[in-house]
């Protein structure tokens, strides 16, 4: 993806945190009264300001799913995480003391003057204990907020099946969003208030400490049960935990909206210095994902509405009349989805082999680890290409050794031309070691195992996407290619071996004791989510390639579709049967289950149904549309047989 | 516009005498009559053995509706020595707030006396608010039955055998809802006939196969949505509730009306109760609720073909046609009543509708302009009337009969070349119920004439009618009679317009394609080309 395309949309999330702010404005008009109430409401804007900025930072298209505890751990631990739940913490302090201030009355100040007693000469200073829980209030929502959002995956931006407009979009979310900040208040408030029965005494003594203040004995301290209980107190302190994350949820809202708004790409430019910001190029990008998310988003809604720029898909380029853009659409589009195949297939395998099925926690936890580090948007794409080792390699030649490209891959010679891979198992040796004893899970990059004759194929396909990992400057969280297992079969060395004892010993080891067993349990579904985190991409491919194949049957005035159809249905074929094969999986349920949790979005968790139910649409539409044609176009045996199922409806 | 009685005399009436075998509608018209009806006559042994026969028979008697009524079975078990607690408890779960407040107001022994009063205050707030709330909304005040009964599209919904009746998009299969609550599967080419029973498939009021899907049935049920996933292939005769996908929502009953988009996953559904119109995303269970002020429900939908509009009727004098790529819609209100009926031409560009109270059919047209918005697209300003269908007597070799009325529901075929017509009739003035049938001419311009009627054996009625979309030699009517038979009536036609591509009949017919000329001189409508 080019640089100032990036910039540009950098530049657009930017003045949308502007419009965050003015949508935010009216609500304090009201209070502008005077000039401590303007600073508390330049603080607010400038809370607001921060949540979006963190916002704009931390949010991704491909949402990161931890397989086990341990790995939910590890993202909560992680410093990047660290530093979102401190500045959290203390944007909800803020907040409180906003908050405070405007309520007035007892809560205004941390000190106020008290006569402790009658020997001492003269008032001192005690401490507001109302207005201290009120801070400690929102320090402790603040923080919970961020731990929710990692754990609910807050940052998560997802699109949605059907378009509306943004005001009504927002419209019809607000209700939803008022809720689920009244009612997230309530339980953060539920916890804090058992928090501070029990420690409560802790802050209190540090703040009179430091700041020197003295405790009022003549009144309660607050952490009593009868002085807890205080209704007023508890109202001060829900309405202030609703505002605040009334406050933040509309900017998440507001971002999410903005961010996902549809965008039209042009399918091509007359002029060249244009054509980075055509529909061909920003589709085969990378960087940065949602780029690539908008464009998919883009095709697959041109394919379904527009006929003019369908047309201008199937049209010729004028000098030379090849089909450029249809050929870098569908092959993109092709890409993506065998490489779920491959994907789905290695998971399959993983799973048949019964004794490896555990040990893809820790691949996959390992994987969730690094995803939070470095840039979090860049690890899908690493995902999603994972098989795409000849990536690294930048030699030109390559395009024209089609065929050695995927044998070369697998031998030693090629990596001292990979010297990005700074990664500890990036030398040649260890990494014939470890590879076959890598987990060859889903997420696990051990995939070249499967020698499927996509990877073949797609050779100098990936080498033509290979500038990103540079620009990206993130080290590529897999350990490189793995060498094949044919070729360590063939080598069965002894180190292979006593590896291979030593890790099941220390396996049984860890397996006995109880708390290891629950951190590294695998979470049931994980990793079938985890495999379809990214199914967004292959359901908008599906959807625009089905169609324009669709709409070829009467638009395409040169055949060219023709040309790629019998490739197109294989695909689709394969990743039929692939799919199918995952929801026979016993960890698999056949039905998306719900779990209404407040402002996370949880529609991750039935992409593979959606994918599922897209895939078969777009064969029955190619179908549908073709009829009897089909049997012309070339296909295997079994395919034809398969074909035949879905030309009689009895899929 | 010309008054369709003027021209009624021209049409031969063809009275079908339903056996329990496809016939033939003979379509003679008096300038090609001979040519068509050897074509016809050619043709119609050839259709006979192609078309397994579907006639399906469900006598009233066989079917045992159940007499489940929720508050009286209640009644009879219910133990009187529950706690106030548990029973206000199950009072909220059942009937919500008013519930509870009933019961407490209705056991003032057990409560103090201060909530015992201040209850029943609350409760007589309520029913106030709520009177008020339904004299501007009258429906409201119906029964959930009498509510589905009142906007389905069936006529006499409560008093049918056969409540639903659904063609497969794209094969030869059809769904049957039953007033036994449950659905039957017919497929000729199959032994077995899967019957669908559900615990919340209660008073069916419409089901729709899904297209481009070979197993997908949505099923419009008392107070949910139910999605069967019938596979095929399996000879199961009773699938398990298991492939049932059930998509409820609150305050989103009883649903009267569905509607799958015709080339994507979402489905839209409609109840007169609740304000919003639902639209589904039913592969991951998630819906969106598209809420507007006004109307009071919703109560008939009907994706155009093309699958760019919506028409959502509600229970007031006011429609909306929506728009599905942004989601925004166009109001029509001022209506005499409400909008009964609706359908729209295969290429959705023009939408006929009928109003409750009046006899006539209105027609929108709407440029194809998808993705502008609809106020913006210069849509339709006015409806126009195409056809009056006001009583009138018609003098037949076996008497004089009275035809017309009110119309229940309207029905254009895929290829549009016919419109059936469902007009209510009145069995107190002798005028019984029929189907009207048009022929339809949509391009270059809109014209409509009239072909016939269709009637039954003496004493039925037609309760419900549907167009096969798979009839491969012209159009052909499934209509469902009061007495619980199914029947297929065939309109045996080559298309006058270019055949679409897989619909095409066979071009083997020996059919002449020309229309006769003075056509133009009988049409009932015929658009303006300007």
């Amino acid at each position: 993806m080019s640089e100032t395309a990036c910039k540009h949309i950098i530049l657009m999330s930017r003045s949308r945190m502007l419009l965050i702010m003015c949508c935010l404005l009216p609500e304090c008009l009201s209070l502008l009264t005077s000039a401590s109430a303007i600073f508390s409401f330049i603080l607010l804007c400038g809370v607001v300001l921060m949540v979006g900025f963190f916002n704009l930072e931390y949010y991704t298209v491909v949402p990161s799913i931890a397989c086990s505890k341990i790995a939910l751990l590890g993202q909560v631990l992680h410093p990047r995480q660290f530093v979102h739940s401190l500045v959290h913490c203390i944007m909800g302090v803020v907040v409180a003391w906003c908050c405070a201030f405007t309520i007035g009355g007892r809560y205004r100040s941390l000190g106020h003057p008290c006569t402790q007693d009658e020997s001492s000469s003269g008032p001192e200073m005690c401490l507001n204990e109302y207005h201290l829980v009120l801070l400690l209030a929102g320090a402790f929502i603040g923080y919970s907020h961020s731990l929710v959002g990692v754990v609910y995956n807050m940052n998560y931006v997802s699109f949605h099946t059907m378009q509306q407009y943004k005001y009504l979009r927002f419209k019809g979310a607000l209700p939803l969003v008022v809720k689920a900040s009244a009612v997230q208040a309530l339980y953060c408030l539920r916890s804090f208030l058992l928090l501070y029965f029990f420690m409560g005494y802790a802050p209190r003594a540090w703040i009179c400490k430091t700041l020197d203040l003295s405790i009022n004995s003549s009144i309660h301290s607050l952490d009593s049960v009868s002085s807890l209980l205080d209704l007023s107190l508890l109202y001060h302190l829900w309405i202030s935990g609703t505002f605040l994350l009334l406050t933040w949820y509309i900017t998440v809202l507001l971002f999410r909206i903005f961010v996902t708004e549809v965008y039209s790409f042009p399918v091509q430019s007359t002029f060249t210095e244009d054509a980075h910001q055509c529909l061909p190029k920003v589709i085969t990008g990378t960087q940065p994902m949602i780029l690539k998310f908008l464009a998919l988003q883009d095709l697959a809604l041109l394919s379904q509405h527009s006929p003019s720029r369908r047309l201008e898909v199937f049209s010729l380029s004028q000098p030379g009349g090849h089909p450029h853009i249809w050929t870098a659409l569908s092959k993109e589009c092709l890409s993506l989805l065998s490489d779920l195949t491959e994907r789905l297939v290695a998971h399959h395998d993983t799973v048949a082999t019964n004794g490896r099925a555990k040990s893809q926690s820790t691949g996959s936890n390992k994987r969730s680890t690094t995803s939070s580090e470095g840039s979090v948007t860049s690890v899908g794409m690493e995902d999603m290409k994972t098989p795409r080792p000849s990536a690294l390699i930048r030699t030109p030649g390559s395009v024209f050794l089609r065929s050695s490209v995927g044998a070369g891959l697998r031998t030693p010679l090629t990596t001292p031309f990979t010297p990005d891979l700074d990664s500890p198992f990036s030398s040649p040796a260890l990494r014939r070691l470890t590879g076959p004893l890598e987990p060859q899970g889903a997420l696990s990059p051990g995939f070249s195992s499967i020698q499927s004759p996509h990877v073949m194929r797609r050779g100098p396909k990936l080498w033509s996407a290979s500038t990103d990992s540079q620009l990206n400057g993130s080290p590529p969280p897999s350990p490189g290619p793995a060498p094949s297992p044919s070729q360590a079969q063939l080598k069965p060395s002894f180190l292979v071996t006593f590896l291979q004892n030593r890790k099941d010993q220390v396996k049984n080891f860890l397996a006995k004791r109880m708390l290891i067993m629950y951190l590294f349990n695998k979470l049931p579904e994980a990793s079938s989510q985890a495999l379809f985190a990214d199914s967004q991409v292959h359901i908008w491919a599906l959807q625009g390639l089905s169609h324009l194949v669709a709409a070829s049957f009467s638009e395409d005035q040169y055949g060219i579709v023709q040309t790629t159809l019998p490739t197109i249905l294989s695909t689709l074929l394969l990743l039929q049967e692939a799919v199918d094969r995952h929801f026979k999986l016993p960890h698999t349920s056949s039905k998306p289950g719900h779990c209404s949790c407040s402002m996370g979005d949880d529609s991750y968790k039935t992409l593979r149904f959606a994918l599922r139910s897209t895939l078969k649409t777009a064969v029955y539409r190619i179908t549908a549309t073709f009829g009897g044609h089909l049997h012309a176009v070339q296909m295997s045996a079994e395919h034809r047989k398969r074909l035949q199922h879905f030309l009689e409806y009895k899929e | 516009m010309h008054h369709w009685t003027k021209y009624v005399r021209v049409v031969e009436i063809l009275r079908i005498v339903c056996l329990l075998q496809a016939s033939v509608v003979y379509e003679t018209f008096l300038t090609d009559a001979h040519l068509r009806f050897e074509a016809n006559l050619a043709t119609f042994y050839r259709i006979r053995k192609d078309s397994p026969a579907l006639n399906l028979y469900f006598p009233r008697e066989s079917l045992k509706p159940h007499s489940r009524q929720e508050s009286s079975s209640k009644s009879a078990f219910r133990d009187h020595c529950e706690t106030l607690y548990t029973r206000s408890a199950g009072a909220w779960r059942d009937a919500g707030l008013s519930g509870l407040l009933n019961e407490i107001a209705n056991s003032s022994a057990e409560v103090p006396k201060w909530l015992g009063v201040s209850s029943s205050c609350v409760l007589a707030l309520l029913r106030w608010v709520s009177s008020f709330h339904s004299s501007l909304f009258p429906h409201l005040t119906l029964s959930s039955e009498e509510m589905t009964a009142e906007f389905s599209q069936v006529l006499d919904w409560s008093d049918c055998a056969v409540r639903g009746f659904a063609w497969h998009p794209h094969t030869q299969k059809c769904a049957v809802a039953l007033s036994d609550d449950s659905i039957k599967i017919y497929n000729p080419k199959s032994a077995t006939t899967p019957t669908l029973k559900h615990r919340l498939q209660r008073s069916v009021a419409a089901l729709q196969w899904k297209p481009l899907c070979a197993s997908a049935l949505a099923v419009a049920c008392h107070n949910c949505l139910l999605v069967w996933h019938v596979d095929p292939t399996s000879l199961s005769t009773r699938p398990s509730s298991g492939c049932a996908q059930v998509l409820s929502h609150p305050g989103h009953s009883p649903v009267t009306s569905v509607a799958w988009s015709p080339n994507g996953p979402l489905l839209v559904s409609a109840s007169p109760r609740d304000t919003a119109l639902l639209v589904w995303d039913v592969a991951v269970e998630s819906c969106v609720p598209l809420h507007r002020v006004g109307g009071g429900g919703v109560t008939y939908l009907s994706w155009s073909p093309d699958g760019s509009r919506v028409l959502a009727a509600t229970p007031s004098s006011l429609f909306r046609v929506w728009e599905t790529r942004m989601w925004t819609c166009e109001r029509w209100p001022s209506l005499k009543g409400r909008c009964q009926s609706g359908c729209w031409s295969p290429d959705g560009s023009r939408l006929l509708f009928t109003v409750q109270g009046e006899t006539v059919i209105y027609a929108l047209t709407f440029t194809d302009n998808p993705g502008v918005p609809l106020m913006m697209s210069g849509g339709p300003k006015a409806a126009t009337v195409v056809a009056d269908l006001s009583e009138t007597t018609l003098n037949t070799p076996d008497g004089d009969i009275m035809v017309g009325g009110e119309i229940q529901s309207l029905a254009w075929d895929p290829r549009g070349e016919r419109l059936a017509v469902h007009v209510k009739g009145d069995a107190g003035a002798g005028r019984p119920a029929m189907i009207a049938v048009f022929k339809t001419q949509i391009s270059p311009a809109f014209k409509l004439l009239p072909c016939g009627f269709v009637q039954g054996e003496a004493g039925t009625e037609p309760r419900l009618m549907q167009f096969n979309p798979n009839y491969q030699h012209g159009a052909q009517l499934t209509v469902c009679w009061s007495n619980g038979k199914i029947t297929h009536v065939p309109f045996c036609f080559m298309s006058a317009g270019n055949p679409q591509p897989g619909l095409g009949g066979s071009p083997s017919f020996p059919l002449t394609q020309g229309r006769p000329a003075d056509y133009n001189n009988q049409t009932l409508y015929t658009e303006l080309i300007s």
